[in-house]
């Protein structure tokens, strides 16, 4: 898994609360059998006039001039900004593969569906979380400034802005560690077979129709 | 020192290693597989070389893709690659599965507690954040990303983060023509699709330990719209009984010993909860959502909520979004909105009381004429066969409704069926957000008492009084 310590980017507003899954990619894209190329249909039926579905995926689309990601230099963003319960709705990690596909780096908002927030962890990608104030002050900073960029600081925990403000995010001690040195869960889990084995022997004398 | 809460002690009992920081490496029971979250985690572990730890532990099932007629021609190939990748992975690793053409295949969590492959105590996962249905049976029971299920597949186990306790307790009784889907989405609509996020929600009272297994599944199956991974029921007389007897419970004297241990899934009476809800059944009608996310939901018998008159900026813009998506006035009468489209399905009601009920308010009717599709889609195929026994495809189609073959279908369009551009349903499902039942369409969720109702009149009508 790719590491995250600290980054620097251009920050994308998504000015909404409740931005679920379904919305991050439909699920005509899901059908892929593969963890890449969700990036060219995130935010897809907002991102697009025309609807599109994998079989055709290669056809030219419209592009909804409005929408944020298509206005340059949005489209380069690396860094979204959201408001509350980011991530909501289906399990689909393919909401944080299309995130990472389309070039982002990490979210920041004031809060995420407990599945989003755990996907996000597993393929190096930054789940944020600041005080709705903190977040306020992003988004009118933004607002005025084209091209507006933070640093997010995972060893620090702070999201550092242009204009000088610091913000410090909290974050559970061992997800980051994990992001930061980029293990591999399964890998670490692994070394812990013994144990699993002795729970696995104990439970079956205790509840054996669980392992019938 | 307090007493332990349900979740407490199925967290207990399946702790391989406490990491002493409020997470834990926790022992998965079961492992329930459908085509869509697993294809990559199956290629992640080829690639890794590595192997399912314990084969017995993982069942699969098709659902999402398939057709819900015509299912030996599959017409979209990307679909069909979905389902011939679940074929492959599952006998390259000797994985349990049911195909297309068994009669026990179904929408996933309708076929786990119907199988008996979900039972009490256990600690049970899938891909798809609706596993939280199987915790109306007191299983610990959620959804995962594809990267824990490969984590499940290699080892048995997943890291968790222990949840804070939540109780919704549900006092007294429901009025007549009231469900389980009315309760779930009067809670939802209470306390927000973020109010039970970080937590793992108990239902309990009277009107919840008053329904059967298939009304707390429908509870249960909607608590991730409350924000809450796993929703919980704990096990009385009635899970007992309606686990009793299936494929695959267990018999002679681990059933004994099972229901031993099953007696005492319950929350300690001296329990501490971190968050309280205590709702009133009486007070609850017939519930219609209006809007784009599932607790943007009224009553029957009111009128579209007014942007206007709330306060808070970015709420009311959320519902000035909503509103324009759906294509809904504020202030228009909940009764006077008109369908194109009825869905009766989904693992949320798709279940043989949920058919039951629909059938009776069809009985002897026709939809109306500007409902240009109803259709029924029943969960697995053993919903189905049972019903065609009863006679209620024929309720339904003399009626004038389609009667399908199992599966998701409708609830998010992956396969075939879904809603046009600006196309308005009546959905038993569990999602409205925009698009989800295909690019445009407005979905506003009901019970199936009511989806039926609103057939036959073309438009919502209180199910009381039809
Ligand atoms: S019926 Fe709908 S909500 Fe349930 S598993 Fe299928 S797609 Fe998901």
């Amino acid at each position: 898994m790719i590491a995250f310590k600290t980054y620097t980017g251009i920050v994308a507003p998504l000015d909404r609360p409740n931005i679920d899954t379904d919305a991050i990619i439909p699920k005509q894209f899901l059908k892929s059998i593969k963890r890449t190329g969700f990036g060219l249909n995130l935010f897809d039926d907002w991102r697009y006039l025309d609807s599109a579905d994998l079989v055709d995926a290669k056809k030219p689309r419209k592009l909804n001039p409005d929408f944020i990601l298509n206005q340059s230099p949005y489209d380069k963003a690396t860094i979204l900004l959201a408001r509350e319960n980011f991530g909501c709705g289906s399990s689909r990690e393919h909401a944080v593969w299309a995130l990472i596909d389309f070039g982002f780096k990490a979210v920041i908002a004031p809060s995420f569906a407990d599945i989003f927030y755990s996907n996000s962890f597993k393929n190096g990608f930054l789940p944020v979380k600041l005080d709705e104030k903190e977040i306020d002050k992003l988004f009118d900073e933004v607002d005025v400034n084209l091209g507006y960029q933070v640093e997010v600081n995972l060893l620090q925990q702070t999201v550092s802005s242009d204009s000088g403000d610091v913000f410090k995010f909290e974050i559970e001690k061992n997800l980051k560690e994990r992001l930061v040195k980029g293990l591999d869960d399964i890998g670490l889990t692994l070394q812990m077979s013994e144990e699993i084995r002795a729970y696995e022997q104990a439970r079956s004398n205790s509840a054996p129709w669980l392992f019938s | 020192m307090a007493g332990k809460t349900l979740y407490d002690k199925l967290w207990d009992d399946h702790v391989v290693h406490d990491f002493g920081d409020g997470s834990a490496l926790i022992y998965i029971d079961r492992h329930l597989i459908h085509e869509v979250t697993s294809p990559q985690a199956f290629e992640g572990l080829k690639l890794a070389g590595r192997k399912p730890w314990r084969l017995s532990a993982n069942l699969a099932v098709p659902d999402h893709n398939v057709p819900t007629v015509n299912r030996e021609i599959i017409e979209d190939p990307i679909s069909k690659l979905q389902l011939d990748t679940l074929d492959s992975n599952c006998k390259e690793t000797g994985i349990t599965k049911f195909d297309m053409f068994d009669p026990r295949q179904g929408i996933v969590h309708v076929m786990g507690p119907e199988q008996g492959a979900s039972l009490p105590g256990m600690t049970i996962v899938c891909g798809d954040s609706h596993t939280s249905t199987n915790g109306a049976l007191g299983a610990f029971a959620f959804g995962i990303g594809t990267s824990e299920v490969e984590h499940a597949l290699a080892t048995q186990t997943l890291v968790l983060k222990k949840a804070k306790n939540m109780l919704v307790r549900v006092n007294g009784a429901l009025g007549k023509g009231v469900t389980a889907k009315d309760i779930v989405l009067a809670i939802i609509g209470e306390i927000g699709t973020a109010g039970g996020t970080g937590h793992t929600i108990e239902f309990a009272g009277d009107a919840i330990e008053a329904l059967s297994m298939e009304g707390r599944m429908t509870i249960c199956n909607m608590s991730i719209e409350a924000g809450a991974r796993v929703g919980l029921v704990a096990v009385d007389q009635t899970t007992i009984d309606y686990v009793k007897g299936r494929p695959y419970s267990p018999i002679d004297e681990n059933w004994d010993k099972a229901v031993e241990y099953w007696s005492s899934l319950k929350s300690d009476v001296d329990a501490h909860f971190d968050k309280v809800v205590e709702i009133d059944a009486a007070t609850i009608e017939p519930q219609v959502t209006w809007g784009t996310s599932p607790e943007m939901v009224v009553s029957v018998t009111s009128t579209v909520p007014n942007p206007a008159d709330i306060q808070d900026v970015v709420k009311r813009e959320g519902m000035e979004k909503a509103l324009k998506y759906m294509g809904l006035p504020a202030g228009q009468a909940i009764s006077d909105i008109t369908l194109d489209k009825v869905f009766i399905g989904s693992c949320t009601n798709s279940r043989i009381e949920d058919l039951r009920e629909a059938a009776e308010v069809v009985k002897g009717k026709k939809i109306a004429s500007n409902i240009s599709l109803a259709m029924v889609v029943p969960g697995s195929g053993l919903v189905k066969q049972q019903a065609e026994e009863e006679g209620l495809d024929k309720l339904f189609l003399d009626a004038g409704f389609e009667w399908r073959d199992p599966g998701c279908s409708m609830c998010l369009g992956m396969n075939p069926d879904r809603l046009s551009e600006g196309e308005r349903c009546a959905s038993t499902s569990n999602r409205n957000f925009e698009g989800r039942q295909g690019q445009g369409g407005r979905t506003h969720l009901v019970s199936p008492a009511m989806a039926a109702a609103a057939a036959i009149a073309g438009h919502f009508v209180d199910v009381r009084q039809s």
